[in-house]
């Protein structure tokens, strides 16, 4: 388990365990945990409250979350609610180094910083690294890729398009 | 229920749903696999933020409608989104121009309303803000590929400012609810938007080597429920599905 995730949100740690069993449906290598997701997770009184936060407005993945989210803690014997929060909002920030090594490995480059970000996504520079052979002579095919949180890119040495997980602060 | 809030929700709501819904049509049909994939995301991004806008507005009205009531099952005239939004996709050329001429607008009436008093439009705000600014990026991206592209590009492109210019000058008009919430600290005082929309504007039409319409004739009427003919026919589609079976889900 990663120490910056407990850093930036609220989550009793007996309940990680489960917590970790979620991951998101549309990038199964990435538990919910590792993406930042979760803000919150006590148990009070024999109910465990959890508040998530979606990382796009229309992130069609967060019904799923929330369902399997439940699943999980009913699973484990728990009563659990809830809550979707949308402040502070979500930011790439938040997803942890393993995370961030399971994109890369997934075939997703990670976030970069917010200026290197706007220069890949402008087209001006040549910085995304291909997560196919590591080379930077990678150009920008569009800024929307195949979901909302995601841009597609090529490699020019091995030719290989991918996606590159965008930037949000 | 504070129906000014309510009114006001939905004026911010509609136009969102609107467009979402217009980008949405484009779902198969883009130009090319790419410019459909990113109209298919604006087209998410503003349903989910309307998603969060018309759950607030449910809350407030506290009729027991859902928010799916309230933005599938009003009649055309209830529907209180600015003329521009519901303009049809005549070609890319329009459906970039319309895009980008909302996405100013829309950039700096969120900046402002991520300070309203109101916690939840701020937040709302506030996520919309980031993602509204991928928006405008790629639309401003298109009026300059367009406009300082190939003649025909560049004439197609004029064209659609031409047409759609009339509809800019609504975007910052007043409603009575506007009026109210501005008062109250909750709204954004949309007249004062004005001079630094259309200083971006022009300075991105300039950088594209696109003059600037000199017409100072505008439509107006969405804010109040009058609508151009298209409405009406986006309408029936969005609707479609819970006219014919009612309450359907899925
Ligand atoms: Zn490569």
């Amino acid at each position: 388990m990663n120490k910056l995730m407990i850093e930036h949100a609220d989550i009793d740690t007996e309940l990680i365990p489960i917590l970790d069993q979620v991951s998101d449906p549309e990038i199964p290598v990435l538990t919910i945990l590792d993406m930042g997701v979760v803000r919150y997770a006590k148990l009070v009184d024999n109910e465990v409250m959890i508040k998530l936060t979606p990382t796009y407005s229309g992130c069609p993945a967060m019904d799923v979350i929330s369902d399997d989210v439940k699943a999980a803690f009913e699973k484990a014997g728990y009563k659990v609610s809830i809550d979707l929060v949308l402040t502070p909002a979500w930011t790439t920030d938040w997803i942890s180094e393993e995370g961030r090594d399971a994109l890369e490995k997934y075939g997703i480059a990670p976030p970069l910083e917010a200026d290197a970000d706007k220069d890949a996504l402008l087209g001006n520079k040549r910085i995304v690294k291909c997560t196919n052979c590591g080379s930077q002579n990678t150009k920008l095919v569009s800024q929307f890729g195949s979901t909302a949180c995601k841009a597609l890119f090529q490699c020019e040495d091995c030719q290989e398009p991918f996606d590159y997980f965008k930037c949000l602060k | 229920m504070n129906n000014n809030l309510y009114k006001y929700i939905l004026g911010i709501a509609d136009n969102s749903l609107i467009l979402g819904q217009r980008m949405g049509e484009l779902t198969g049909h883009g130009p090319s696999l790419e410019t459909d994939i990113a109209c298919t995301n604006i087209s998410l991004d503003l349903f989910g933020q309307v998603r969060s806008y018309y759950q607030y507005a449910a809350k407030i009205a506290g009729d027991g409608r859902t928010e799916d009531d309230i933005a599938m099952l009003r009649k055309e005239r209830e529907y209180v989104n600015v003329l521009l939004v519901e303009q049809p996709n005549t070609d890319f050329a329009h459906t970039m121009a319309r895009q980008f001429l909302f996405d100013v607008y829309h950039l700096l009436f969120l900046q402002e309303l991520e300070k309203s008093k109101d916690l939840n439009l701020s937040a709302i705000a506030k996520k919309s803000i980031k993602e509204v600014s991928y928006h405008q990026r790629f639309s401003s991206d298109w009026i300059k590929r367009l406009g300082d592209g190939t003649e025909e590009s560049h004439q197609k492109m004029q064209d659609a400012i031409d047409d759609l210019w009339t509809y800019t000058d609504e975007l910052f008009h007043q409603t009575e609810a506007d009026k109210a919430m501005v008062k109250e600290g909750i709204g954004v005082d949309v007249t004062k938007l004005k001079d630094n929309y259309y200083q971006i504007v022009n300075s991105v039409l300039e950088e594209s080597t696109l003059s600037i319409p000199k017409s100072k004739y505008f439509q107006k009427g969405g804010k109040q429920g009058i609508h151009t003919e298209h409405l009406g026919y986006l309408l029936s589609d969005l609707q479609y599905m819970q006219r014919t079976y009612p309450n359907m889900e899925w």
